[in-house]
Order: C-alpha cells, then structure tokens, then sequence
C-alpha cells in the first residue's frame, strides 16, 4: 500500500454511515470499517440498522439497510446523532438517510443506480443528482461503483453478475482512503472467510477494495482526507465486541467461574438468535445447546436442566417473553437458578422487531402472575453484556432464582473496543448446594441470603420432589394460608436482599447539585455524553447508570434526593419513571422516546437544558 | 455428582412410596397405575436416586408427588420440555415421563410431538381417560364424538385424536398401550419401555371413576375382554377370542377378521411384528378399534437403532472436544485482538 503524500485534516472524531439496498452487504461493510478503525486505534461505537425482511424489492425504501459508526481519539459513547458522511449505494438508501446529512457532509452515492426505474422506485421523480441546489448543498462524489467494480475485476474468473456484487468494498475502501483507516483487516477478513472455499471470491474482493482506495488517490474531488488518532486508553489488549458476543462469552465465563455445565435453550427471534448461534459453535467448551420447538419449551428445557445441576440460559426478545411468561413463575415458586434474556426490541406484538426499545422493563418487573418479585439487570453497552451475564450467574446461583437480564438491539448488535478481561481476574461464583451429610429439607434456607440449597438428580439420599404447587418448608404441598403468605414474603426478601451487595452507585459528576438523571441499560452512551458535554459547559448536571432494577440499590434513594430535579430518559413511555415514583414518592420527569431509535446526543442535551435554566 | 450409589439390588417396591397421602379420587385408576410403576422401578436394576419423574398438570400429574425418587411437577403441558432438559444435562437418568390426555394431547401435543421425533431415552405414560377430571369433567380430545360433558350439554363434536396414531405419527420409536386394570401388563410394558433406547410412549386406558366411568369397558371387563381384546405378542399371529378362533387377515391395505377353521389357518393371519421399520402395519393397528375390531394391547412398535438427541448431542459436544482447545482465556481474545501499551 502507497502512502499519499497529500495532507491529513486532523479531526477527533467522524461517523460514517454506509446504506444501501438489503442485499448489498451495507452490515458487512460497516463491520469492516469498524474492525479496520478499531485496528487503527480508534474508540468506536457502532449502530446496525437494517429492515425486518431480509429481502424486501430491490430498490424500494423499505429494503434499505444502514450501517453507522462513530469513531474517534476520545471516548466514544455513541455511533453519532448524525454521518459526516453518507455512503449511498442507491436513490432509495438517499432518500431514506439524506435528511440526517447536514450541509456540507460528505454525499459518496452510485451513479450508475441512479436510473429511472430506481429513481420512482424510491418515490423520485427526477434525480436529485440533476437539482444544482441539491448538488452545491453537500460535497458530493459520483463514483459509478458497478463500472469501475467491473473495470477493476476484467481479468478474474468470477461470473459478471457475481463480480457486480463486489461493489460494496469498492465504496469500503474509497471511505478507507478518505479516513486513512489500514486496509490489512479488511484483507484478513477475505482470506479467513474465503481464501479457502472461495479463493477467487477473495482475491476479487481484494482488488476491488485496492482499487476503491487507489481512486481516492487519483481522484481531485477527493483530496479533503481526514485523520483521526490514537484513543488514550488503558493498556491491555483489546478487541472489538459486539453486545450479542459478549453475552455468549460472559456466560461462558460464568458457567466456568460457577464449576456448573452450560445448557441454553432457545428458540431462533430477531435480535437474540446470534446468541443461540453463538454459542451453538461452542461445542469444545462442553456447552449443551438446545434449540427448541418453542419460546416455552426453550424454558421448559432450561429449567429440566436446571433441577439437574447445570447453569441454564435463555434468551429471547419480548413475544418471547410473554410465552415464557408461566415457566418463569415456575421457576420462582420452585426456586431454581437460570438466566432468561430479554433482547428488547420494538413491540407490543411483533411491533419493530430489527429496532431497539426498552419498553419490557415493566414486563421483566412484573409479568408473571402472583406475588413473584425477580432480580432484573439490564446491560448498558456492548461490552457490559459480558459482565451482566456473569452478574446474573451470581445472583442466580448464589440466591437460587430465575433473574432476567435486559439487553436491547441497540446493545446487542453495537460493537465497540473491549479490553479483554485476565481470566484469573474473573470473580468465583458460589453454588448453593444441599449437603449430603445432613437431612436435606427443601425449603430449609441459607441465613443470610435465603436461598434454599440445591439436591442434583443422582446424588444418594437426597431424592425430593419440587412443583409448582405451594409448598412447605419441607417441600410438602401446602395450602396452608399462613404458609403461603410466609413463602410468598420470604421470596420476595430473599430477592430484596441482593442489594446488599451492591456497590455503591457511581455517580459521573458531583454528588449533588441541579439536575441528576438516571438512566439504564443502552442509552448509556447518549446519556453520559450529553451530561459530560453539559458539565463542560459549567452546568450542575449529574447522571447515574442503573445496572440493578430490582432489587434497586440502597443507596439510590438518597442520592436522588440530593439533587432539586430528577430526570430519567427511556426509551418508552416512562417504565423506571413509573418504578422510581412509586417506589420513592419522587417527582422524577420522564423523557420518553418510542421511534425503534436510540437517543441522539443533542435531543438529550436539550431536553435536559429545559430543566438547568 | 454423586460418588456412591444406593445397592439397586435390594430395592422393593417400600422404598419408591413416599409418606404424603394419596389424593385421587376412590376407585381411580391412577392407583393401578402408581402400583405398577412402584413395583417396576425395584426390578430394572437401577439406583433409586437416579430415577427423575416429570410431570404436567392434571389428576395424572400429581404422580410425582408419590414417588419417592427425583421428581418435579410443572405446568400444564409442558413436561416434555422439562423431561428433555433433566435428560439432556444428565443422560444418565431415568427419566419417567407422565402426562394425560389433556395435558399430553391438547395443551401440551406440541410438545410431546418434538419429545418424540427427537427420540430421548425417556418412558412417557399417557393416562388416557377420555376427559378432564381434575377441572371437574369437561370432554378432552380423547373423548368421543357427542361426548356430553358440563362444557359440552349436546355433545361435543370435535374428531378425537387416537394416541397410539399421534404417536406412530411423530415416528415414535416405541408405541404401546396398556390398561389400569392389568397389573401384570402394565409391569411388563413399563419394563419394556426402560428397556427400550429412545422415547417409550405408553399408552395407558384409564378409568376415571367420577366423570366418565366405564369408559373403557368394552376393553377392561372381564366378560368381555378376551373377545374384545387384540393382546400382542411379538412374532404370534393376530388372535383373539375366548375359543382362540378369531384372526385378523389382511385384505389389500385392509384388516378384516376371520375365523379360524374352514381353509383359513393360522398361516393366512398377520404375524405381529413391531420390529418393522415401514410403520404402515403398526398404523393398521393403531386403527383398529372397537365395535369393528377388537382393541390392540400391547407393544405396537419398538424400532431399535435410532440414535437418541441426547447421544447425538454429547457425541458432538466430545467431538468438538477432542478437536479443540477449551482454552477461555483464547476465546475471550479472539483472532482479531490487538494491544495497547
């Protein structure tokens, strides 16, 4: 690879956002951009974001997919509020993304699909690219992607229609040009995914890449090149993360630091099915995986597996839940420990299922019928997701109950740079298991944490039966109305003593002041850059990240009311606002926002200035 | 877990009873049942606290309850996927499996489809008695066509659905019915379902005492059982009757009886065959039902060789092992890692 001699503009950071039709590889190209900028040293945070069909008509407005990622030499939280660049492979990806560009952002789009049939396809009726105010608004760049893809393919062996398809690395390593992002990732990626089965696709895709990015060195329109530096961070190594992988790998890591055997059961749903795949490929670690008929029978399997020892796992997004919904409360009348995950998505019903929401906190709070209290965490960026799933271990094993960790599309398919944890660092979790020396009462309870103690199918002696009909402290079947009530409250403390060992909550700026906000789960990074940025503009603005939403920690309370307002931004109509309300007769404000979209920096920062001036 | 095992060879039937009282109904069949399968555990040569009994809901699935052996009693329609779950995570269970008609058939026929195909070695027994009784006596999808019943007052006009055909259906690999009645029977059945590799689907004729009693007269009854009654014997031709001179010949793709004498010997009968891997024999008999035919007792299928999920899965699982390293730390830092210093 040459180096250009022409000057870098140096900048802290840039997003860029590539969309193109849902068969264009617009999600691969984005994954590579990032791999090649977390290579280059750059803090990232990315933002899939692609159509319920997996093929809608080529063309139209309804198959466009998008992929945009922020990257930078400080901490990135977020993939950006909008491109200072957009990739358009197509007139239907310009017009669906055009609006978030603004004046003077970089417009790289393919001429040669900017033809009548594609043009009223995406609802134009002449080309934008003919409207000379359209033209002089952003710095545009016509490239004819198929043409120069095809010029640049002339002597390889693949079929034309296959070499067409190329074209997407083409626009990926103009971008590299224009960004100064390494193109050896990218390369790897080829010869990994197809220098063996398909060494022709590789090499293609190769010199396609190579040839995008050498335009850019002979193009004049392209001379603006942008540099974007080294991230300071703690040393260590490093890689890049999605939230979906790093749930995979956390409960990995918590079945081994529990010295239980993994089983997940699950059921194929958009956005948690990469964890069933995930860890379907991870047969060398013992893992038993299981994909089952349904949503319920997933937890049905799940909680078999459990009774007979092994750390269990579901995950699934919200219609999921509501089926897991009768099985969960077996789970907590029988208290056995398993993890189910809620990858929210969009809903009710099928509602949105490929965009984000946060809108089943109140369903992980409170679905089951009865008096059935759980521990529910939810994961505030993608890298959290590996320390929630051991989190979820702990609480699951050490309290002998079901626990619902939250994850949402946002989280799950955003990636961003994780420093890999030591192993030998990792926390041991603690089992609960019944002894065989001594006479095994079921519902006889550790003093501490009122959790009951375990018997695995096998162990000599220690044969009891478990169901979901209330029971005595020796495991018979009650209706004893005293009985039930105690069983029902010492559930609900044992729940409610978690938060004892919580940490305390960390606060990102002073302990006290004007306006604090709460938030949770992944509105994590828009949250904390829009109270950072209001800080450094010299307002009294603190901000909290729920981990726990119940049991909520002790000391949440008090913190709250150190501050004059409370605020608590959610994707949803105002679910922890509902919780924090009734739970500490605070007049907390709720900022809700119900779009499949996560917050932008900017609409936070002003919707909080409503309440600093 | 356990290092040591309790000696299976003293078992007896004692040490399966459990203290709690029994509570169904007087005269219910589900004690037959329990009996039999409290005098079966002790003779199949396993430790008691390997035994894992699953259940759904129902007057049926209370049965966990009775056994003193590993048990759980889940919600309705759901043990298979419960079953499945203890089998998978330790294949070195057995696993006894029992369900009604309602649950095992209505809410939970999903299910026990997906149990079956995918062949654990688990014993499903489905107490059949053609109604809801702990609901207190609504028709289920046993019942008859114009079962009047308190949520059907003119009859209920839904085809039922026949057990052994669902199961043949799901491609079982072991298909048997028994009844509450024959102790003996059922002993020998149970015993044959542990001892089959795969799923064992029993079917169990049961009398529901207060809702619909003699509902399976025209099988149980002494006097007219051996007339009515197609008991099956592994390479014996189809005969019954109490004079033994009644047979079941096949007439194209039809069975049709015969009797015995006048040029039709024993060679022109159907010799009872489970073994055989087209399942279109076992579907013939699975059809066969009173008044036209005598009702088929016994085991209909028992198809050796499939591979069970759990074996295939381990199998996997030990495959991938001995290929590659379980190293988590390699894991957590993948190929694409890169270091700041």
């Amino acid at each position: 690879m040459t180096q250009s001699t022409d000057s870098f503009e140096e900048i802290d950071s840039a997003v860029v956002r590539f969309a193109g039709d849902s068969g264009d590889g617009m999600q691969t190209v984005g994954e590579r951009f990032t791999d090649s900028s977390a290579f280059a040293g750059n803090d990232i945070a990315t933002l899939p974001d692609f159509p319920a069909e997996i093929r809608a008509p080529a063309g139209t407005l309804a198959g466009v997919s998008g992929f945009q990622l922020q990257f930078g030499n400080s901490k990135i939280l977020t993939p950006g509020d909008a491109p200072d660049a957009l990739v358009a492979m197509n007139p239907a990806a310009l017009r669906a993304n055009i609006s978030d560009l603004p004046e003077g952002g970089m417009l790289v789009v393919n001429i040669d699909s900017f033809k009548s049939m594609n043009l009223k396809k995406a609802g134009y009726e002449s080309s934008p690219l003919d409207d000379e105010d359209f033209r002089k608004k952003y710095h545009l760049i016509e490239l004819d992607l198929t043409g120069l893809t095809k010029e640049a393919l002339k002597d390889s062996p693949l079929k034309p229609s296959d070499k067409v398809r190329c074209k997407n690395f083409f626009a990926l390593g103009f971008m590299y040009y224009v960004y100064g992002r390494p193109l050896e990732p990218t390369l790897k990626f080829f010869e990994d995914k197809w220098g063996k089965r398909l060494p022709d696709l590789a090499q293609a895709n190769s010199q396609v890449l190579k040839a995008g990015h050498n335009l850019g060195d002979t193009m004049e329109t392209a001379r603006n090149r942008y540099q974007v530096s080294k991230a300071p961070v703690e040393a260590g190594v490093y890689r890049k993360i999605s939230g979906n992988e790093a749930l995979v790998y956390g409960l990995v890591a918590a079945a081994k630091q529990s010295n239980r055997e993994l089983l997940y059961s699950g059921y194929p749903i958009t956005p948690a099915s990469p964890v069933l795949e995930g860890l379907s490929h991870l047969k060398k670690f013992g893992i038993k995986c299981v994909q089952a008929e349904d949503e319920i029978a997933a937890m049905g399997v799940a909680l078999g597996a459990s009774f007979a020892g092994d750390l269990t796992v579901c995950a699934t997004s919200g219609p999921g839940m509501c089926l897991k919904s009768e099985f969960i409360g077996l789970a907590s009348i029988t208290e056995l420990p398993l993890i189910i995950c809620n990858v929210q998505r969009g809903g009710p019903s099928t509602g949105l299922p490929t965009k984000t929401e946060q809108s089943d906190l109140l369903q992980a709070l409170f679905s089951r019928h009865g008096d059935c209290p759980l521990p529910v965490i939810a994961a505030h960026s993608p890298s959290d997701c590996f320390d929630c799933a051991i989190e979820a271990a702990r609480i699951a094993l050490t309290y002998m109950t079901p626990v619902i960790l939250l994850s949402d599309l946002y989280v799950a398919n955003g990636s961003e740079p994780w420093r890999v944890p030591n192993v030998s660092d990792l926390p041991v979790i603690e089992n609960s298991f019944a002894s065989t020396e001594e006479e095994y009462v079921i519902y006889r309870r550790n003093k501490e944490t009122l959790a009951r103690s375990q018997a695995i199918p096998g162990q000599v002696g220690l044969e009891h039966r478990i169901g979901g009909l209330e029971k005595g402290e020796d495991g018979g079947v009650s209706y004893d109305p005293d009985n039930h009530e105690e069983m029902s409250l010492v559930r609900a403390q044992k729940v409610a003593r978690i938060s004892k060992t919580l940490d305390p909550i960390h606060i990102q700026g002073e302990s006290e002041g004007d306006l604090l906000v709460i938030g949770w789960g992944g509105t994590y990074g828009a949250i904390s850059s829009a109270s950072r940025n209001l800080r450094d503009e010299g307002f009294s603005i603190s901000n909290i990240h729920l981990r726990h939403l119940n049991p909520l920690p002790d000391d949440l309370g008090e913190i709250m009311s150190r501050f004059k307002k409370v605020i608590v931004p959610e994707l949803n109509l105002g679910q922890l606002n509902v919780i924090l309300r009734a739970k500490y007769l605070v007049d907390v404000i709720s900022y809700g926002k119900l779009q499949g979209k996560p917050f932008k920096v900017a609409e936070l920062h002003k919707k909080f200035l409503e309440y600093l001036r | 877990m356990s290092i040591t095992t309790t000696d299976e060879s003293s078992l007896t039937k004692k040490d399966f009873v459990t203290p709690n009282d029994v509570r169904w109904c007087p005269g219910c069949g589900d004690y037959a049942i329990l009996n039999a399968v409290q005098r079966t555990l002790p003779e199949l040569d396993i430790p008691r606290e390997k035994f894992v009994v699953v259940s759904g809901i129902g007057c049926s699935s209370r049965f966990p309850y009775y056994m003193n052996t590993y048990g759980f009693h889940t919600i309705h329609g759901r043990a298979p996927t419960v079953a499945t779950g203890v089998k998978v995570a330790n294949p070195d269970l057995s696993v006894w499996m029992i369900t009604g008609d309602g649950d095992g058939l209505s809410i939970g026929a999903n299910h026990l489809l997906h149990l079956l195909r995918r062949n654990l070695d688990i014993n499903v027994l489905l107490f059949n008695n053609r109604i809801y009784g702990l609901t207190k006596g609504q028709y289920s999808p046993t019942s008859e066509v114009g079962k009047k019943t308190k949520s059907t007052p003119v009859g209920s006009v839904d085809h039922p659905i026949n057990p052994l055909l669902f199961a043949l259906g799901s491609e079982a690999t072991f298909v048997a019915r028994t009844t509450d009645t024959d102790m003996k029977h059922m002993v020998e059945t149970f015993k044959a379902a542990q001892a089959h590799k795969g799923t064992s689907f029993v079917e169990v004729f049961q009398n529901c005492v207060i809702f619909n009693n003699k509902t399976f007269d025209t099988v149980t009854s002494r006097d007219v059982k051996q007339d009515q009654v197609l008991s099956l014997e592994e390479g014996k031709p189809l005969i019954f009757g109490a004079n033994r001179d009644k047979g079941i010949r096949l007439n194209g793709l039809d069975p049709e009886i015969v009797t015995l004498g006048d040029g039709i010997g024993q060679d022109d009968l159907l010799i009872h065959q489970p073994r055989n891997s087209n399942s279109a024999y076992a579907n013939i008999l699975a059809q066969m039902t009173y008044p036209t035919f005598p009702t088929p007792v016994g085991i209909l299928r028992q198809l050796d060789g499939r591979e069970t999920y759990e074996d295939a899965l381990v199998q996997q699982i030990e495959h991938a092992q001995s290929n590659g390293s379980d190293n988590l730390q390699e894991l957590l830092t993948g190929q694409n890692s890169w270091i700041v210093e």
